[in-house]
């Protein structure tokens, strides 16, 4: 025993659970990397807990067509599949620039960022074409409580690629502008973290919407 | 070019607002002016604006919170004078103006003075407890702080161009759809809380990361004061509720704005998802209020009874099951929507459970002023009126859990009695109690305790008449939101509950009054050592106000209740420690980020309830160019040198050595 404990037990001579918490972990000032990547994982959940609400919505509202299509009428599957190679492949690329990026390979880094994007952009304008093609054949979002919360799902989906795809550019240029300092490395993991956080959403719209929706 | 913007949009012809907002916007001008005049203008830039320091930003928070009060109380004594005069009678407040007022006050109460209160605190405290310098994220901090002050800027503009909402504080659809709220009420209504739960969200995640990540050597969770436990709770509770909220509120918009039919009573929309999802929001925010206050009361509680807290890891467990149960009670708001008996049943006993880890807390409490020597300073005397108001308030709470009474009582005052219950008597003596206490280490001098009690007796008895007629007059069947009646046995109870107003409108005067007495003595008030409570936890170690970097060497922790323990070490060796030898100690930066985002937030805002598409893009692309700025900056610390602390740690060193020695003669 301490000297410390045994002045806390003098002091307290009721011993209410005081001066005797076993050290287990002396923790000091985490490195400012785990900090980052720590905040950024609890902004994720967030963000997740925020598509889960339009899960829900999307959930209850599935069947309430109001006499138009339902996500029989409307899913191409093909089309589908493809959308997922793509963003998945890009989830693989960036994969691949963070680790340029640790090993400081500005080809590996630049060249599989191009990828990631041009692949992102590939899903974004897939997806920006069944928008489309679904609204000129009268089934917009405005038709039905269905629709409603399909295109708010998806298209909630999409803007955040949407916003990746900024991000990555930024990020891009950062590189490029300061080199791989380690904040900007910082943000390098927090964008690989998001665009792969997308992956794991897009998985779920993947099932939820297009595979229980076509089949219906 | 401006929308729906016009100048039918400012209520000329209406003298109420119009003298209201005439009085704030003269007020608002003398102080800038003032500023200016007195070349403030540098030093508000530098030390707050652009402040990055989370005691700062804690303050900002808390003032924020305070001003905001004021204008909900205006609103509240605005109600229950109508109520009290409109007994057969219109009174003096219009239908639609009326309803603008409850809505406004239920708002702003909730989200500009309950929320700024508890997270001002929370900021201010966590890192000094937790004996670090900064939080996590001190930037995005600044961000939430200024987002949430757009919000309950936006919420205020409401009162002179166009209208607020008139559909209660949770904007329940079909009324809140566009088709039966064509104004630009109800969109005020979401793009302030959109923006300012963004801001909320942001210091969430600021504070979960802090408390979880950044911790003094040997500060492991089982040694967190309770605060930092109830407000650990409390942030991962916004962290999962606020993006619900933040995709309700979007849906609604897309109703209103795009014509979607999420809630519309057409096209397959459905009401009852909205009150599903709001309320799977809306019950674990008032954990998230209640949390922190809980954890101002255990901090008090044992300070003044000069005792350990009872049963901390008790508590610990009490405060994180709360937490997971707060998300499962949501659909007791609206046991009348029909779910049937099994799922009433359900949530009903859910309900009921969550007293069962609040008891403990209570026992907890009495337990700790057992046999302890109680000092009956301000703060003691708001943490023994919240036991007492709380507990009546968690019994009605109880009671309102049972579905076959919660039938009977739905959407009366009774309910309204039973929520001020247990968010006056919880959150609002918390807030006070916390403010008071912590006051001394955010100014370096304490506010005035005669007068701080009689605030206190003000508030609690003008609390009971104020609400506990309210409990009679739900009982009596009267629903909420009545603009008039004709119902006799009502009148008596309404006027009594109006002297209970005017009587809290005497505590805060009251509170202003310590407020301003307190600066003018503020040399007799002095904090000398920064411990001016003999305090047991680590912000009690540094000087009041706490440096920038709040401890001048990280405070090494060998138990619970830190700094206790090195205190009673300091007198039992009649000295302190050994000086320590001083290091250069890096800080953030200061950056103008949050302001320039709040900025645009704010243009866009407006822009998008008046329809204004030039300025939302506009908006849009300033705050992404603030970001792109701010993520191209080079240096982001800045660099206080040895000499510098030890200059800053030594003078406090003195004064305590002074109070040491004071002591030793003493005893």
């Amino acid at each position: 025993m301490s000297a410390f404990q045994a002045a806390a037990g003098r002091d307290d001579p009721h011993r209410i659970g005081h001066g005797r918490a076993p050290a287990r972990s002396i923790s000091g000032l985490a490195y400012k990397r785990i900090v980052v990547g720590y905040g950024f994982w609890i902004f994720l959940l967030s963000d997740i807990v925020m598509f889960s609400a339009f899960f829900a919505s999307y959930a209850v509202l599935v069947g309430n067509t109001a006499g138009g299509p339902s996500g029989h009428d409307l899913f191409d599957l093909r089309n589908v599949a493809l959308e997922t190679g793509c963003l998945l492949f890009s989830s693989f690329t960036c994969g691949i620039a963070s680790i340029g990026a640790q090993r400081r390979n500005g080809l590996w880094f630049y060249g599989a960022m191009a990828v990631t994007f041009l692949f992102g952009a590939a899903f974004l304008s897939i997806e920006l074409r069944e928008f489309v093609s679904m609204a000129a054949r009268g089934a917009g979002p405005t038709r039905s409580a269905f629709l409603s919360a399909f295109f708010t799902l998806v298209g909630c989906h999409g803007l955040h690629v949407t916003c990746g795809l900024l991000w990555l550019l930024t990020m891009m240029a950062q590189v490029y502008a300061k080199g791989y300092r380690a904040d900007i490395m910082r943000r390098v993991l927090c964008f690989s973290l998001f665009w792969h956080a997308l992956d794991i959403i897009w998985v779920g719209v993947f099932t939820v919407v297009y595979l229980m929706g076509a089949e219906r | 070019m401006l929308g729906k913007l016009s100048w039918a949009a400012v209520p000329l012809n209406q003298p109420l607002p119009m003298i209201a907002s005439g009085v704030v916007g003269l007020t608002i001008l003398g102080v800038l002016v003032l500023i200016v005049l007195k070349g403030w203008l540098p030093y508000l830039w530098r030390d707050w604006i652009t402040s990055v320091d989370h005691k700062h930003i804690g303050i900002m928070y808390t003032l924020l919170a305070m001003v905001m009060l004021l204008r909900g109380f205006a609103d509240a004594i605005m109600m229950r004078s109508q109520q009290a005069l409109a007994f057969r009678a219109p009174g003096f407040l219009p239908p639609e103006h009326y309803d603008q007022i409850f809505s406004a006050h239920g708002t702003l109460m909730i989200f500009f003075v309950a929320m700024p209160f508890v997270i001002g605190l929370m900021n201010f405290v966590i890192p000094l407890q937790l004996g670090v310098r900064d939080v996590a994220f001190p930037t995005l901090n600044s961000v939430g702080f200024w987002l949430t002050a757009t919000g309950a800027l936006l919420v205020n503009v409401s009162l002179v161009v166009g209208e607020f909402a008139r559909t209660g504080w949770l904007p329940y659809p079909p009324l809140s759809e566009i088709a039966y709220s064509p104004g630009v009420g109800v969109d005020y209504y979401l793009w302030s809380l959109e923006i300012s739960g963004v801001g909320t969200l942001l210091s969430g995640i600021n504070l979960v990361t802090t408390i979880l990540k950044m911790h003094a050597p040997g500060m492991t969770y089982m040694r967190m004061p309770m605060f930092c436990w109830t407000a650990l709770a409390s942030n991962l509770l916004i962290v999962a509720a606020f993006p619900i909220l933040t995709a309700t509120l979007a849906m609604l918009l897309l109703d209103r704005y795009l014509g979607f039919h999420f809630f519309t009573n057409e096209a397959g929309g459905n009401v009852m998802m909205f009150m599903n999802l709001i309320w799977a929001w809306g019950h674990p925010e008032v954990y998230i209020l209640i949390l922190p206050a809980f954890g101002v009361f255990s901090e008090v509680i044992a300070t003044f009874s000069r005792k350990p807290l009872f049963g901390y890891r008790s508590m610990v467990a009490a405060t994180m099951i709360i937490c997971i149960l707060a998300f499962t009670v949501w659909l007791h708001h609206f046991f009348t929507m029909g779910a049937g008996a099994d799922v009433n049943a359900i949530f009903g006993i859910a309900s009921m459970i969550i007293a069962v880890p609040t008891g403990v807390k209570v026992f907890n409490w009495l337990f700790t002023m057992y046999g302890g020597r109680v000092v009956f300073t301000a703060p003691i005397l708001w943490s023994l009126g919240f036991m007492v108001t709380f507990v009546i308030g968690g019994m009605t709470g109880v009671l309102l859990a049972v579905p076959p009474a919660d039938f009977m009582l739905h959407n009366s005052l009774f309910l309204v009695a039973h929520f001020h219950n247990v968010i006056i008597g919880g959150v609002l003596f918390g807030s006070f109690a916390g403010y008071t206490y912590w006051f001394p280490k955010a100014f370096g001098f304490r506010l005035h305790d005669g007068l701080g009690k009689a605030a206190f007796w003000f508030w609690i008895f003008g609390f009971y008449f104020a609400f506990m007629p309210l409990y009679v007059l739900g009982l009596e069947g009267m629903t909420r939101r009545m603009q008039h009646y004709d119902v006799a046995e009502w009148h008596p109870w309404t006027l009594i509950a109006a002297g209970g107003a005017a009587l809290i409108l005497c505590g805060i005067g009251t509170q202003i009054a310590q407020l301003v007495v307190s600066i003018r003595h503020r040399e007799a008030l002095r904090d000398v050592t920064g411990d001016p409570w003999n305090g047991r936890s680590l912000e009690w170690a540094t000087s009041s106000p706490p440096p920038a970097f709040n401890f001048a060497v990280l405070p090494s922790i060998e138990g619970e209740e830190a700094y206790w323990g090195i205190k009673q070490r300091a007198i039992r060796q009649a000295r302190l420690r050994d000086e320590p030898e001083y290091a250069e100690i890096e800080m953030p930066r200061n950056s103008p980020t949050g302001f320039i985002c709040a900025f645009f937030a704010s243009f866009m805002g407006f822009a998008l309830i008046w329809h204004i598409w030039w300025l939302v893009a506009l908006g849009l692309l300033g705050a992404f160019a603030t970001f792109v700025v701010f993520a191209w900056r080079d240096e982001d610390e800045y660099i206080i040198s040895a000499d510098e602390v030890a200059r800053i740690d030594r003078a406090n060193r003195r004064a305590r050595s002074e109070a040491l020695a004071r002591l030793q003669v003493t005893t």
